[in-house]
C-alpha cells in the first residue's frame, strides 16, 4: 500500500502550483483583468524563491519573496493595462517573454546546485495518523496547507463578503461599479497584484520543494496551463481545487502511461480542449447555465 | 497638484509613429542593459555580442535570415488579422499544423510523386492546414461571439500535444533509432539552401511575396479598407454594410495560412521530418506578434522588422556561447521591447494635456 499512499502523494504535490497559480488568476480575470503573464511571473518566483532561501538558509524568506517579485512584475502589467489602457494580451505575453527571460538570465549561477533550505513535510498531529488518508493528506509541505486554505478563504471572500461583490461587480460592469462609488481601477489593480503574488508563489513551491533545484525553463508550460483551468474551474477556487489536483495527477500519470495502451499526450491535451469546450457551453446563455466568465474581462475600462 | 486629461490624439503624422516606435526599441535595449549592468555583465559588450554575432559577419546574416523568413510569412498574415483588431495569437499552433500538413502529404500520402510537384504540394498542405487551424477560432468568435485570444492560445498547445503524440506514436520514425521523429523526407526533397547556409531560398521567396501581395491586399484594395475599417470602428463598419464576419473569416483563412506556410517551410529547408513542437519553431508565432506590431501592422516593414527579431534570436545564440547566458536570455530583449510598444503606442492613440483652472479635471 506504500506505493499507494506515494502516487497519491505524486498527485498532490504536481497539482499544488497550479492550485496557488489558479486562484490568483481567478481574482484578476474576476475583477476583469486577463492576465497572460502568469509562467513569467512563476518563472520569476522560482528562480528569486530559490535564490534568496539558497543564499539566506531559510525557504520561508526564499518563498514570502518570490510573491513579491511575483506581485511586483504584475504590477508592470496591471500599469500599463489599466492606466495606459493597453492590449491585455499582448502585455501578458510581454511580461511572460520577460518573465521567463529574466529567470533563465539570473538563474544562470545557480544551475545544477542542489537547495539545502527546502520545504520539509510537515505532519499534523492526530489527523496524519488516520491510516493512508493522513498520511497522505496531512503529511505535506506546509505550502500544500497553505493553498488549501487560500483557495477556501478566496472563495469565501469572492463569494460570501461585499469585497467578492465589489471585485465581481469591475469584472461584469465597470461602469455601474463606478457610478456606485467603487473605484474600479484601485479594486483591479489590487487583484492583479494578488494574482502575480500567488503565481510567484507556485512558482517558489516548484523550486523550493517540487524540483528543488534550479534547471532553465522549469516552469515548463504550467502557466498555460494555469490559464486554461481558470476557465475550466469557472472562475471558481472551490472547483479550481477539484480541476487542479485532477490535472496533477494526470501531469504524473503521463509518465506512468507511457508506451501503454493509452497516449499520454492525448490526457495532456485535456485541460485545453475542456477549457474551449467550457467557453462553447459559455456562449450559449440559452443553456441556463452559468459559468461565471467575467462579462467585461479583457476589455481596458475608460473612465 | 497638477490636474491633467488623457484626449485621443486627431492627427498622427507617420513621423511622429516612427519615432515612437524606435524610440520603444531604444527604451527597451536601455532597460535590458540595466539589468545587464546590475547583474555585473558590461552591457555594452553584451548588446555587441547580440549584434555582432547576428549582424556581424557573413555567417551571422545567413542565420538571421533564415530565422526571420517564417517571422516575414506570418507577420505578414497578422497584420491583416490585427488590422481588424482581431487577436490572433495561435500562429504558433497554426505553423505547427501546417508542418504537420506539409508532412502527411511528403511522407504518408505521395512519398512517391515527382519533387517538383510534391514541393509546391506540401506547401499548400500546410497552408490548408493552418488555415483550418485558424478557421476555428474565428468561426468561433462569428458564430457564438467566443473571445478568440483565449481559443487561439489553448489551440497552439493542443496542436503541440498533437504533434506529440503523432511522432511518439503512430508517425514515429522507423529508421530514426527510436527517436522521437518520424522518418526522414526523400533527399530529393530537401529545399535548396543559399551557399552553405541554412537560408531555404524558395520560403524566402514566398515570404516576401507575400508580404507584397499582404501590403496590397491591406493598403490598395477595398477588402483591406474594409479591414481597417472593421478595426477602427466597427459600429461604422456594420452601418456602412460591410460584413464584418466575412472578413474576420477570410483574414484567419489568410493568417492562419502564412502561418501553416512557415511551418511547412521549416520543415522542408531545415528539420526535414516532424519533430519536437519545440524544434520546429522556437515562439516563432509569438515573436511575430511584436513583429507585426513594430511594422506599424505594414507587412512592407515587417520585413525590416523580421529581420531585426531574427537577428535578436540569433544574438540569443551567441550570448549562450561567448557568455554563457541561457538562449532565453533574449525574451528579456522581447518582452521589455513589447512593453515599451504598448506604452508607445498609448502616445500614439492619446495625449496627456494640462489643465488650467477653470477646466474640469475629468479623464476622458
Amino acid at each position: 500500500m506504500t506505493w499507494f499512499v506515494l502516487i497519491f502523494g505524486r498527485f498532490l504535490v504536481a497539482g499544488t502550483p497550479l492550485l496557488l497559480g489558479t486562484i490568483g488568476e481567478i481574482y484578476a480575470e474576476k475583477a476583469g483583468n486577463l492576465n497572460l503573464g502568469v509562467e513569467g511571473m512563476m518563472a520569476v518566483g522560482a528562480i528569486s524563491g530559490f535564490a534568496f532561501a539558497h543564499n539566506t538558509g531559510n525557504p520561508w524568506i526564499g518563498f514570502i519573496l518570490a510573491g513579491c517579485m511575483g506581485g511586483l512584475l504584475s504590477l508592470v502589467h496591471a500599469f500599463v493595462t489599466i492606466s495606459l489602457r493597453a492590449n491585455q494580451v499582448v502585455s501578458g505575453l510581454a511580461l511572460t517573454m520577460f518573465g521567463v527571460g529574466l529567470s533563465g538570465f539570473i538563474g544562470n549561477e545557480y544551475v545544477g546546485i542542489s537547495l539545502v533550505p527546502r520545504f520539509k513535510n510537515v505532519a499534523i498531529p492526530f489527523l496524519s495518523e488516520i491510516p493512508f488518508v493522513g498520511e497522505v493528506l496531512f503529511t505535506r509541505s506546509p505550502v500544500f496547507y497553505i493553498a488549501i486554505l487560500l483557495a477556501v478563504v478566496f472563495w469565501y471572500i469572492m463569494f460570501r463578503t461585499k469585497w467578492g461583490i465589489i471585485i465581481r461587480a469591475c469584472g461584469e460592469n465597470p461602469k455601474t461599479a463606478e457610478s456606485a462609488g467603487i473605484n474600479v481601477y484601485r479594486v483591479q489593480y489590487t487583484c492583479v497584484l494578488i494574482g502575480g503574488v500567488c503565481a510567484g508563489l507556485a512558482g517558489a513551491y516548484i523550486s523550493l520543494y517540487y524540483i528543488p533545484t534550479w534547471i532553465d525553463g522549469m516552469i515548463a508550460g504550467r502557466g498555460w496551463i494555469v490559464i486554461a483551468l481558470v476557465i475550466l474551474s469557472q472562475w471558481n477556487s472551490l472547483k479550481a481545487l477539484f480541476s487542479c489536483y485532477l490535472f496533477g495527477s494526470i501531469y504524473v500519470l503521463q509518465y506512468a502511461l507511457q508506451g501503454s495502451f493509452l497516449n499520454p499526450t492525448l490526457l495532456l491535451m485535456m485541460p485545453y480542449l475542456t477549457a474551449v469546450t467550457v467557453l462553447i457551453v459559455d456562449s450559449k446563455k440559452t443553456l441556463k447555465y452559468k459559468t461565471g466568465s467575467p462579462t467585461h474581462l479583457g476589455e481596458p475600462y475608460i473612465k | 497638484m497638477a490636474r491633467w486629461r488623457i484626449e485621443k490624439r486627431e492627427k498622427k503624422s507617420l513621423g511622429f509613429v516612427l519615432m515612437i516606435l524606435l524610440l520603444s526599441v531604444a527604451s527597451g535595449l536601455l532597460v535590458a542593459s540595466i539589468i545587464f549592468f546590475l547583474r555585473g555583465v558590461n552591457p555594452w559588450m553584451a548588446l555587441t555580442k547580440i549584434f555582432a554575432g547576428s549582424f556581424g559577419s557573413v555567417y551571422g546574416w545567413k542565420e538571421t535570415i533564415t530565422k526571420s523568413i517564417p517571422l516575414i510569412l506570418i507577420g505578414s498574415g497578422l497584420c491583416i488579422v490585427f488590422s481588424a483588431k482581431f487577436w490572433n495569437i495561435g500562429a504558433e499552433g497554426q505553423l505547427l499544423m501546417g508542418a504537420v500538413g506539409a508532412t502527411l502529404f511528403g511522407l504518408f500520402l505521395f512519398p512517391k510523386l515527382n519533387p517538383a510537384i510534391l514541393i509546391p504540394l506540401m506547401f499548400l498542405a500546410g497552408f490548408i492546414f493552418g488555415a483550418i487551424w485558424g478557421l476555428i477560432p474565428a468561426l468561433l468568435k462569428v458564430k457564438l461571439k467566443i473571445n478568440e485570444t483565449i481559443v487561439t492560445l489553448m489551440l497552439n498547445y493542443i496542436a503541440a500535444e498533437f504533434i506529440l503524440f503523432l511522432i511518439y506514436g503512430p508517425w514515429k520514425g522507423k529508421t530514426q533509432f527510436g527517436f522521437p521523429y518520424t522518418d526522414n523526407f526523400a533527399k530529393s526533397l530537401y529545399l535548396k539552401t543559399f551557399p552553405e547556409s541554412r537560408v531555404h531560398i524558395i520560403t524566402l521567396a514566398i515570404g516576401i511575396v507575400f508580404a507584397i501581395v499582404c501590403w496590397f491586399l491591406l493598403y490598395k484594395t477595398k477588402f483591406g479598407y474594409e479591414i481597417r475599417i472593421t478595426g477602427a470602428n466597427p459600429e461604422a463598419g456594420k452601418y456602412s454594410g460591410i460584413k464584418t464576419s466575412k472578413i474576420l473569416i477570410f483574414g484567419m483563412l489568410i493568417s492562419g495560412g502564412l502561418a501553416g506556410l512557415a511551418g511547412a517551410g521549416e520543415i522542408l529547408g531545415i528539420h526535414h521530418r516532424l519533430c519536437q513542437p519545440l524544434t520546429i519553431s522556437s515562439g516563432y508565432g509569438f515573436t511575430a506578434i511584436i513583429v507585426a506590431w513594430l511594422g506599424n501592422l505594414n507587412p512592407i516593414l515587417v520585413v525590416i522588422t523580421s529581420i531585426f527579431f531574427g537577428g535578436l534570436l540569433v544574438g540569443g545564440d551567441a550570448i549562450k556561447s561567448s557568455l554563457g547566458f541561457p538562449h532565453a536570455t533574449i525574451e528579456i530583449f522581447n518582452g521589455l521591447i513589447l512593453f515599451f510598444l504598448l506604452i508607445g503606442t498609448f502616445f500614439i492613440q492619446y495625449r496627456i494635456r494640462l489643465l488650467n483652472k477653470n477646466e474640469k479635471g475629468i479623464k476622458s
